[in-house]
């Protein structure tokens, strides 16, 4: 078979089930009669992870760091321009769309706007069972009653089968996208902001949701959000994405107590807590600008432009992603040190 | 006194598929120099109260009633012309989505120098040297060319500095920051309440900031008031808010939240249920659908917003040692609440 045949030499049982290597995603800006490619936008330039079997692999950074187009590159949704995106040992990141269908039944998507991904004019049933009837699989009767189970699994009522998306709150159109993404008992979901526009106390019922049937289904789950404390709250290892690179990546709580990259750390002191001592006695980085354009980015370490410990070798020679403390990795010339992490954290001014 | 009064506001919409109470009986107060936090979800009625005050809800389908004194003037009553002189040069405003509020024709430079043309009368020289200054002032960097961007070149944290800018040039009494941050990255969160922090400090503005974010509550406000369906359901300091809530709704958001400042937790405890339809609002308690507590009473009759302590304000009818017991043992089981 095909699909044998391109498996990686010694993947056979690997414990990552997602290996991105060195993956690049260019959009070109054309202009003028003949369409001329005049510049590029540099969104995803050259990043690398790893994701292991029923993780959570978080994905943060602020917007146009490239993390939304990283979702799409392993998801196939797009074309890497370079790079390689190996799903469960099978190169996938060539494929064409007639070999990615059959990768559907594996590689679900979860999306921000609940109300933007579900067609209108379509009840929620036929949403749901959506997948089921585009791969063929089961009979009307039996798609019928698996849509039901699901819908009921993620807390939407099945009698309401026959409803339109209108009929439904952000909260529970966020709960069809997510059953029309395990509808198909996929083995990696990967969620793109899932929360972001949903009011606190429905964000927290969503979250345990995912947390469920995460742990029901056995689920690998790439988790992608802005918001640090939900991504913090859901992952077992984070990468933290600046300008299209990964300038960090370490298990969750060991990312929280000891950043090393400026960026992790500035974005980290931003966060200001629900409490009544929040950002009294601690150190703050408010950053100074907004992030470079992803058009022209910064040669070299890419935000060298912001950062408060940069040197002159920060904008000549680009830091490489590597170890920095146990098994944690930092793309920085200038890590941050214990004491600078110290007055950064709220933890210390307690 | 106040410098500015709610007085029992009721706000109400006809429409459609029936009346939508989206304001329910409100009071509040905001002193000189001080920052209100308005705190609540999606339908809590806090912009529909913001907009109000600046007479931003007169629609033909409205009906407002209550009272909002401002320097001895009624602002319900106010007539249109009257309120456009308060409007921008005495109480401005600022929205979740500024390029919404810019016009996209018009550079931002000329956009001030018209604001502060329309409430003085200056010469449109001193008018500009004043935008500059004022754009410098927000950290925008090289104001002179700035001054003539269009709103579409900047980006959307630049945006927001344009129309503090353009509340800052107007030096006004009182700042209304409607989800100021929600649409920024937390980076420029944290640049853009810096600055609102330093209009206060340095012209003694006050602040009313609506926000849906605790986090951002806690670093800015010195009172709270927590809104559900249309009405306070709870208000007091910001300290008080955070270490003795007595408001099962506020628990209930404080426990939504994931924490960053607190180690890891299994799974999350939200709120059951989803916020009422504003046309059809549960009888009782308006909360009490989704309340773990609500005793009999509750479903019944509506409480009302009664002082525990001097101070704090709670509409619950659950009895104040009741209220403080159940908050401890909450305590105890989520070490991140203390």
């Amino acid at each position: 078979m095909a699909v044998a045949a391109e498996r990686t030499p010694g993947a056979a049982v690997d414990e990552n089930l997602l290996v991105v290597r060195d993956l690049v995603k260019y959009f070109p800006i054309r202009k003028g009669l003949l369409q001329r490619e005049v510049a590029r936008v540099h969104a995803v330039d050259g990043i690398s992870f790893d994701v292991k079997r029923g993780e959570t692999f978080g994905l943060v950074g602020e917007s146009g760091c490239g993390k939304s187009t990283t979702a799409r590159l392993i998801t196939r949704l797009l074309m890497p321009t370079s790079g390689s995106v190996v799903y469960d040992g099978q190169d996938i990141s060539t494929w064409p769309e007639r070999k990615i269908r059959p990768l559907r039944r594996d590689v679900q998507m979860i999306f921000q706007d609940p109300y933007a991904s579900l067609n209108p004019r379509r009840s929620i049933g036929t949403i749901i069972g959506e997948p089921l009837r585009l791969l063929g699989i089961g009979d009307r009767n039996e798609r019928r009653t698996r849509v039901r189970e699901v819908m009921e699994r993620v807390g939407l009522n099945p009698e309401h089968f026959n409803r339109y998306p209108h009929e439904f709150s952000g909260g529970q159109r966020q709960r069809i996208g997510i059953a029309r993404a395990v509808v198909l008992r996929p083995k990696l979901i990967v969620a793109d902001e899932p929360v972001s526009a949903l009011d606190v106390s429905i964000q927290a019922q969503v979250l345990n949701l995912l947390q469920e049937l995460r742990d029901e289904m056995g689920l690998t789950l790439v988790f992608i959000a802005h918001d640090l404390s939900v991504v913090r709250h859901m992952c077992d290892r984070i990468a933290v994405m600046y300008l299209g690179k990964i300038v960090e990546l370490a298990s969750g709580d060991r990312l929280y107590d000891h950043p090393r990259h400026p960026y992790t750390g500035a974005l980290l002191s931003a966060v200001p807590a629900p409490k009544a001592s929040a950002g009294r006695g601690r150190q703050r980085v408010v950053l100074q600008g907004d992030v470079p354009s992803p058009v022209a980015p910064p040669p070299a370490c890419r935000f060298h432009t912001r950062c408060w410990k940069a040197q002159p070798i920060c904008s000549e020679v680009e830091p490489p992603l590597e170890s920095k403390g146990p098994r944690d990795l930092a793309a920085c010339h200038f890590p941050l040190t214990d004491g600078e992490v110290d007055a950064l954290t709220e933890r210390s001014a307690e | 006194m106040a410098l500015l009064e709610i007085e029992d506001l009721h706000v109400s919409f006809k429409t459609v598929d029936g009346v939508v109470h989206a304001v329910e009986g409100v009071s509040l107060s905001l002193d000189a120099r001080k920052t209100l936090g308005v705190v609540g979800e999606s339908g809590s009625g806090k912009s529909v109260t913001a907009q109000t005050i600046l007479g931003l809800t007169r629609f033909p389908n409205a009906t407002i009633s209550g009272r909002i004194l401002f320097d001895g003037h009624d602002l319900l009553t106010m007539s249109t012309e009257h309120l456009r002189d308060v409007r921008g040069a005495r109480i401005a405003m600022i929205f979740q989505d500024p390029l919404s509020s810019l016009h996209p024709f018009f550079k931002v430079g000329h956009q001030i120098v018209e604001a502060i043309r329309a409430h003085e009368d200056v010469p449109r020289d001193l008018a500009r040297k004043r935008t500059i200054e004022a754009l410098s002032s927000v950290g925008i960097p090289s104001p002179e060319e700035r001054f003539n961007s269009f709103p579409h070149e900047m980006s959307g944290g630049m945006r927001q500095r344009v129309m503090i800018a353009m509340a800052l040039a107007m030096r006004p009494d009182i700042l209304i920051a409607d989800e100021p941050t929600t649409a920024l990255d937390v980076t420029v969160q944290a640049q853009v309440l810096e600055l609102i922090q330093a209009l206060r400090d340095d012209f003694g503005t006050a602040v009313i900031l609506i926000t849906h974010d605790l986090g951002v509550v806690a670093q800015m406000a010195d009172d709270v008031a927590v809104m559900y369906a249309g009405r306070v359901l709870e208000q007091t300091t910001r300290e008080t808010l955070f270490t003795e809530p007595e408001h099962p709704y506020t628990w209930g958001l404080l426990q939504s939240i994931p924490r960053l400042d607190a180690p890891r937790t299994g799974r999350l405890n939200p709120i059951a249920g989803s916020p009422p339809s504003l046309i059809n609002v549960p009888r009782g308690c308006t909360f009490h659908p989704r309340c773990p507590y609500a005793p009999p009473p509750a479903f019944e009759t509506e409480p009302a917003l009664t002082p525990s302590q001097p101070g704090h304000l709670v509409r619950c009818h659950l009895p104040i040692e009741e209220r403080k017991r159940l908050w401890q043992s909450l305590q105890n089981e989520h070490p991140a609440l203390r």
